[in-house]
């Protein structure tokens, strides 16, 4: 049990701090900063996908006009060695995708910039391209572990033995295709080197992330870098860490002292440098008696990852933990790619994962004749399979009955291609979802007083989240003060240590080294400080995943229409219903739920990143052939929460909720596709071809 | 090749040398300083550009800057006077129309220009009968307005709380 905090801000719909400086514009994103007399950096990237950089001519460039500098491995600052190789740019004369930085040029003007690195020439000694993922290749290895920490394989009881036995059984393969995060401001660097500082204004979802990562990089010493992020627009994970681009503006910005070095990506840049979801393969095999109750579980996934630097989704992970079954069996294999580096996208292994468990579970509630909510409700388990230790708090069953009722399910016809308006074919569909609880170690806060007002300082970031306004409402709790009377800051690693936006892990974060703060102030300095009083607390270490099983879960609901000419899919109608602890701001949860959901929608109806395996390249790399959701696909889609708040993990009583919202969305509309049509797709995106001719 | 124009921004008339290659965006972005619209893809797929154009809604990026010499651009801080919202700023504050605000000065802008095209009684691709009238009759279907909002991407997903705001608008 932790000390829970009593709310009286908390739970309050305040509105965003900083919404009048976003519907004005004002609110500063990385570009923004004013700077005197910057200068432009395009970058040169590799028209290989693997190979080597035999010669690279920049004398063109560098007689253009307006070019400040073109830097090249020839003439780049030397990085200190790092792990991540996906940083060593510039460094040697390897290429290992399609798009890799291989130089820059800086300039008076973007346009002056962007026209040089046209004239930049690179000869190449080019091998052949192996971009092609599938199941049965013969190089499939396995990692030592996968994303998050976990283990890359586990295997409990007999799988095979118990499916073999099972009454009935589902043995079907599931895929999801590669996916951009495609936050809707672009990464951008901008660098500053100046009095042997450096300071970036970075799109990051961490600055203390950024700091650790590039410092040393940079052979600086700590005090030497600032990374200052007040504003970020949205990142779902591909800001989570520092990529390339951030070590090419600086590398910039040192050689040429006292000007800001500006750097935007494309669009299109953004399909290499930035990461990606893996595409996934999904060998998913349940078994269970003929009452619905499963015997075994088995997950097993093939992905990709870069030859250049290893990223390993842990997709199958939430299959261990869902549903209660005896034998169990998940794994993970990887096939070694000349493509760009995947990283996070939104809810990394369990959106892929749980859409092929959940659609997998549809399958069996057929099989079974079991309405699929009540093949959830039966599979339910008050203990971790994988761990045996209890839940924080789960309530699966609440999430699937209360979003029953709401939803208007209990009178569904289960068959299939039954109910038809005009051309449209009608159906509903549900999935759970799940997503970890997580409170990061390394994050300090300090609350300094002054004037009747306390001044809350940690080096947190806001990507859309609500950050501003969520962790001002705990440290009005925490301090026992009226909301308005705190200033805080955040967006500065000058600021005190803080971790990444990231695993929905920031309010629990965040939150708790506040509140360890706040009350160390209490102690320190009581109810009537001393002007200019000021303490700084850390979030104290838990041991509460020895004892528990932190997790959230979910139920989402969908209605489809289905066009029978033309294949369309529309989604009229979305519910999802969450156990998460907690709301610190239920209007900007609702905002963060209903996104996540809406992402979600995205994935299932639209989005596929498609690479032409013959050049490691992803073909439709801009947002005309990319497609994400629009005002158009997105019709009533509403999310609500239990009332709860989870007592064990921090003294806010959360769980964290920016990730929950996505996963099992697409599960759910698919699997409302199948009740329209009768036609099961088990791949992603549900596009219109794969509901004709039937 | 460079060229001197002038263009009236949020009621201040400023002139500038912009080379011809320069987007109307990059003008007010680099030049001028006019971070307001935001650059989400520079090819005119996102509307995260959007302002107000000679008062109409326009995508920036997909206009050079040359080309529009002498042309008034409200942006949206331009549409606060006195210091107060404009009626389509406050309802979006009021039903959270944005998580990162990265789209949401291009969204505005589109939303007001959008209402009056409505006015103006301009069809769309869902509009059924393109003879009827359509004016700003709050029982206008939510799908007109999802559809003339198609042009404004937003990744945060906050599509129902931007409806929601325009409906608080046209409603009032
Ligand atoms: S930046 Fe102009 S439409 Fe995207
Ligand atoms: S609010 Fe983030 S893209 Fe719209």
């Amino acid at each position: 049990m932790t000390d829970t905090l009593t709310a009286h801000s908390m739970g309050t719909p305040l509105v965003r701090q900083d919404a009048m400086a976003k519907v004005t514009g004002m609110a500063p994103y990385a570009y923004d900063h004013r700077q005197d007399d910057p200068a432009y950096l395009h970058p040169v990237q590799a028209t290989i996908a693997r190979g080597r950089v035999v010669q690279i001519d920049t004398t063109a460039a560098d007689e253009l006009d307006g070019v400040l500098l073109t830097l090249t491995r020839h003439n780049a600052p030397r990085l200190a060695e790092s792990e991540d190789t996906e940083m060593h740019i510039l460094q040697h004369d390897e290429v290992a995708f399609r798009g890799q930085l291989i130089g820059a040029v800086v300039a008076r003007t973007p346009e002056i910039a962007r026209e040089a690195a046209a004239l930049v020439r690179v000869t190449y000694e080019e091998e052949a391209t192996d971009a092609r993922l599938s199941a049965d290749r013969e190089d499939l290895y396995r990692p030592e572990q996968v994303n998050g920490g976990f283990e890359t394989d586990t295997d409990t009881g007999g799988v095979d033995a118990a499916l073999a036995s099972s009454a009935v059984q589902v043995d079907q393969t599931y895929t999801t295709p590669m996916e951009h995060n495609n936050p809707m401001e672009p990464h951008t660097t901008v660098a500053l080197w100046q009095d042997e500082h450096l300071t970036l204004w970075d799109s990051i979802q961490g600055v203390h992330a950024a700091h650790t990562a590039l410092a040393p990089l940079l052979r600086l010493e700590p005090e030497q870098l600032r990374v200052i992020t007040p504003f970020v627009g949205g990142g779902f994970g591909s800001k989570g860490k520092p990529h390339s681009h951030e070590v090419l503006a600086a590398m910039a910005a040192m050689r040429l002292p006292g000007r800001a070095v500006k750097l935007a990506l494309t669009r299109q840049q953004m399909f290499t440098l930035v990461g990606y979801r893996t595409p996934t393969i999904n060998h998913v095999r349940l078994g269970a008696d003929r009452d619905g109750r499963l015997q075994a579980i088995s997950h097993e996934v093939v992905e990709q990852t870069a030859r250049l630097y290893e990223f390993a989704e842990q997709t199958a992970v939430p299959s261990r933990t869902v549903y209660a079954a005896p034998h169990r069996r998940t794994s993970h294999r990887l096939a070694t790619l000349d493509v760009p580096v995947p990283f996070w996208m939104r809810a990394p292994g369990e959106c892929p994962g749980m859409h092929a468990l959940e659609v997998a579970m549809d399958e069996l509630a057929i099989a079974c004749d079991l309405d699929p909510v009540e093949l959830r409700v039966r599979n339910d388990t008050a203990t971790d399979p994988e761990t045996g230790l209890p839940f924080t708090h789960r309530d699966l069953v609440g999430c699937l009955r209360e979003g029953a009722d709401r939803f208007g399910w209990a009178d569904r016809d289960p068959r299939p291609r039954q109910r038809r308006e005009g051309d449209w074919l009608v159906g509903t569909g549900v999935a759970a979802s799940t997503y970890p609880a997580m409170s990061m170690p390394g994050n300090t806060a300090r609350i300094r007083y002054g004037l009747g007002r306390y001044t809350v300082e940690i080096g947190a970031v806001d990507i859309g989240t609500g950050t501003w306004t969520a962790l001002a409402q705990i440290a009005a709790d925490a301090l026992e003060c009226p909301v308005g009377h705190i200033d805080l800051r955040i967006g500065d690693s000058d600021l005190p240590q803080a971790t990444v936006e990231g695993g929905s892990s920031g309010i629990a974060s965040w939150g708790g080294a506040v509140v360890a703060a706040a009350r160390a102030f209490r102690a320190e300095h009581g109810r009537l400080p001393a002007e200019w009083a000021q303490t700084e607390a850390e979030l104290p270490e838990s041991d509460v995943t020895q004892r528990f099983a932190p997790h959230s879960f979910g139920a989402q609901f969908a209605q489809v229409r289905v066009n029978a000419r033309t294949g369309e899919v529309r989604v009229p109608r979305m519910l999802g219903v969450f156990s998460v602890g907690r709301i610190v701001n239920p209007r900007t949860a609702h905002s963060q739920l209903t996104g996540g959901m809406v992402m979600g929608l995205s994935m299932a109806l639209h989005e596929h990143s498609v690479m032409d395996e013959r050049w490691g390249h992803v073909v439709n790399h801009d947002l005309a052939g990319y497609h994400i959701a629009s005002h158009a696909d997105v019709c009533d889609v509403d999310a609500i929460w239990l009332d709860e708040v989870d007592e064990h993990l921090n003294p806010m009583g959360t769980r964290g909720i920016g990730e929950i919202g996505i996963v099992g969305a697409a599960a759910a509309i698919a699997n409302a596709t199948f009740h329209a049509t009768g036609v099961r797709v088990r791949g992603l995106p549900l596009t219109p071809e794969h509901f004709l001719d039937h | 090749m460079e060229a001197d124009i002038t263009l009236v921004v949020d009621g201040e008339r400023r002139s500038l040398t912009v080379d011809t290659r320069t987007s109307l965006l990059d003008a007010l972005r680099d030049h001028l300083g006019v971070t307001s619209p935001k650059k989400g893809c520079d090819h005119g797929q996102c509307g995260a550009c959007t302002v107000l154009l000679d008062g109409r809604r326009a995508t920036t990026c997909l206009t050079f800057a040359v080309a529009q010499d002498g042309a008034e651009v409200i942006t949206a801080v331009g549409l606060v006077t006195d210091g107060e919202l404009h009626p389509v700023q406050e309802a979006f504050c009021e039903n959270d129309a944005f998580q990162c605000g990265f789209c949401t000065p291009g969204q505005v802008c589109s939303v007001v220009g959008m209402l009056d095209e409505l006015r103006a009684g301009h069809p769309s691709h869902v509009t059924a009968d393109l003879t009827a009238e359509i004016g700003t009759d709050p029982a206008i279907e939510d799908d007109e307005i999802r559809e003339r909002m198609s042009g404004n991407l937003c990744r945060c997903g906050a599509y129902g709380n931007i409806l929601a705001a325009v409906r608080q608008v046209t409603s009032s």
